[in-house]
């Protein structure tokens, strides 16, 4: 292996009652990849980013985080979301989740408070750290907001903004944790065409910026033409994972997808 | 504007509120006499005032959404409420501020010393509200038992003086800690809940705090209350009944300003807009690395901490405390206050104390009806302007040469 992994899973299983969403998932990523994650509905893949994200707590297996700045090995079961976040790893959700009434720079300005400090006394004080502080988030999130295309929209209120442009703040305000790994669910449903040539743009200039991505996408037009690697879930297991090249005739991918080939059985 | 449709619903509506009010306004029992008046003059009023008044909110209703159709293309700085931009334009705030403070100085020495009383009040509620405002305006977390904090505070001060002898100015920041600390205790056990079930256990704990100090006569003398308070003192000064009033009154207002000061700083902060978001969502909060438990309790404790310091200044401007003075009631006022005012925002909550503190003194020719009134209100409040009088305004920041000619402008 060229590079080391930065996020190892080994055997993650995900039990809701009798439901067994995750079944013994093994999945790797390595530094500045860009993997996919797709499958039918109901796959299990969502459920795979609220255990990593620690929303969830996993019934059994291991996920392991290497930082690639410190080398540092840690164990993420468990662990709370905001500790999880601090260690490097953003997401945005499926349905989408911002500060509605709060304005989109404020929206990024949130995302940059694990890596800031200043409390009660700093912020009642007004010391000359907290005023750096507070300008240093204001630039660096302003500057996140360009990169995402949304600093003329700044001070408006995040639900005042359009659908794809929502999900590109939802981007942004995940960027201003500086993660090493960005989790992406569906980061291109409901958007048009151009929406989502845009977000291809943005998600290949945000890997070479250092970024590994991880996303769930049901466009498969995006999927193919962004990722390094796809791994491919079904009833919570994987079934096949490999270059798209390899994906797109994998016989256990079709099957999952389109149903048993019937024609090729007669043939 | 008012079409012939309207006014056939407005005329329902009326018929139907004689209808509800028919036995009330209409039928007068005279159980001694054994007779029964019949007051058909009241049927009319009850006509013709509901008439007048559905019209009226049918016709605001019209106008306030064609305003909105107006305003659907502009910006969220378009909708700010006049109030707001004259506060946000230096050359109106200062002078504006500096007014305020003139008149408030010299308040007691132009109106009698009843008068300095009354407002000390509101400005003891105007305290309180912009606490509880910091939890349930900013944090987004419905507290129904404040009033437990508040008990706090007045019975830490009833207490320490009672049996250690403490004065005023020491037990002043005491109380206020101890009542943080309580905010704490309270904050632990309900830090997975939100709204309703958080507002129920909540209230739990406000009844909790009053019946205790109710029923522990060892702890807290039970019903009959503390008396005997001494007032704040100034520098070992004797001071007569009015000065103690004027005193109490300067005192209030010192502690509103830096009140306001502090608040409005938190509020403006990387702690404020964690708040913020933890109102908006809690799990994207969370994965945006914010620690929801720290950030809960802190809310909590500060809120609690300014309704312990109102409470050892109640315990002092009263000299008696007794649990009557700490029911569900009082949290419900206070509650109000937030609400009325405005979610949020500190002028608001200002406003909405001054207006539920005062108007209930000044019409007692009223006060039959006081709690009618404040019913009606809330619930006109509830249909008109579900954000409050005034709504909180997002800040507007600036970056660093970008934009530099929007110079860094407050909410407040």
């Amino acid at each position: 292996m060229m590079n080391k992994s930065i996020l190892e899973v080994n055997g993650l299983t995900m039990d809701f009652g009798g439901i067994r969403a995750l079944d013994r998932l093994d999945l790797d990523v390595r530094p500045k990849e860009i993997v996919a994650l797709i499958g039918p509905n109901g796959a299990g893949k969502t459920t795979f980013f609220n255990c990593l994200t620690g929303i969830y707590l996993p019934s059994d297996g291991d996920i392991r985080l290497v930082s690639p700045q410190t080398g540092k090995q840690s164990r993420l079961n468990g662990l709370k979301p905001n500790k999880i976040t601090k260690k490097g790893v953003a997401r945005t959700f499926q349905n989408i989740r911002l500060f509605s009434q709060m304005t989109v720079l404020e929206n990024v300005m949130i995302g940059t408070h694990c890596r800031t400090r200043s409390l009660i006394l700093g912020a009642i004080l007004r010391t000359r750290k907290t005023r750096k502080e507070e300008q240093e988030t204001i630039d660096k999130s302003y500057d996140i907001l360009e990169k995402v295309g949304l600093s003329e929209q700044a001070n408006e209120f995040a639900s005042n903004l359009s659908y794809g442009a929502q999900r590109r703040l939802e981007i942004g305000r995940a960027l201003a944790t500086e993660p090493f790994l960005l989790l992406l669910d569906e980061p291109a449903a409901g958007m048009n065409p151009q929406e989502t040539a845009d977000l291809v743009t943005l998600i290949l200039q945000i890997r070479d910026e250092g970024h590994a991505i991880l996303l769930i996408e049901h466009d498969m037009k995006l999927v193919m033409t962004l990722s390094d690697r796809i791994i491919v879930m079904d009833y919570g297991k994987k079934i096949a994972q490999g270059t798209p090249a390899e994906i797109r005739v994998n016989r256990a991918v079709i099957k999952a997808y389109l149903g048993e080939d019937v024609g090729s059985d007669n043939a | 504007m008012i079409t012939v449709k309207e006014v056939k619903r407005s005329l329902l509506v009326s018929l139907w509120f004689v209808f509800l009010t028919f036995p009330l306004m209409v039928i007068k029992v005279n159980p001694f006499e054994r007779t029964v008046s019949w007051r058909w003059s009241n049927m009319v009023y009850v006509a013709i005032g509901t008439f007048v008044i559905s019209l009226l909110a049918k016709a605001w209703f019209v106008r306030k959404e064609n305003r909105l159709s107006r305003q659907q293309e502009d910006s969220c700085r378009a909708r700010t409420p006049i109030i707001q931009r004259i506060l946000q334009r230096p050359g109106y705030r200062y002078p504006l501020a500096a007014f305020l403070l003139g008149a408030a100085l010299v308040f007691p020495h132009i109106f009698s010393t009843y008068q300095a009383n009354i407002m000390t009040t509101a400005l003891m509620y105007i305290v309180l509200g912009l606490g509880l405002n910091i939890v349930v305006g900013v944090a987004g977390l419905l507290d129904l038992g404040y009033v437990a904090f508040y008990a706090v505070g007045a019975y830490s001060y009833a207490l320490l003086n009672l049996h250690f002898d403490l004065g005023f100015w020491t037990v002043l920041p005491i109380g206020g800690l101890l009542a943080a600390l309580f905010g704490v205790l309270l904050g632990f056990p309900v830090l997975r809940l939100r709204g309703d079930y958080l507002a129920i256990v909540t209230l739990g704990f406000g009844e909790i705090i009053r019946l205790i100090l109710e029923n522990w006569n060892a702890f807290s003398k039970g019903p009959s209350g503390i008396s005997n308070i001494p007032r704040p003192g100034f520098f070992g000064l004797e001071m007569s009944l009015d000065q103690a009033m004027i005193y109490m009154y300067y005192l209030m207002i010192g502690l509103l300003l830096v009140t306001i000061f502090v608040v409005n700083r938190l509020q403006d902060s990387r702690l404020g807009r964690a708040w913020l978001a933890l109102r908006e969502d809690e799990i994207a909060c969370q994965a945006m690395g914010i620690d929801k438990t720290r950030t809960k309790l802190i809310a909590f404790s500060l809120g609690a901490f300014w309704a312990g310091l109102i409470g050892v200044i109640f315990a002092a401007k009263t000299t008696f405390v007794n649990p009557a003075s700490f029911t569900f009631m009082e949290s419900a006022i206070i509650l109000s206050i937030v609400v009325l005012g405005g979610m949020g925002s500190i002028v608001g909550v200002i406003l909405g104390a001054l207006i539920l503190v005062l108007l209930p003194e000044y019409l007692r020719a009223l006060s039959e009806y006081r709690m009618l009134a404040f019913g009606a209100i809330l619930v006109a409040m509830m249909i008109f302007k579900p954000e409050g009088l005034i709504a909180n305004v997002r800040r507007v920041y600036c970056y660093k040469g970008k934009k530099s000619n929007t110079s860094l402008k407050n909410d407040e």
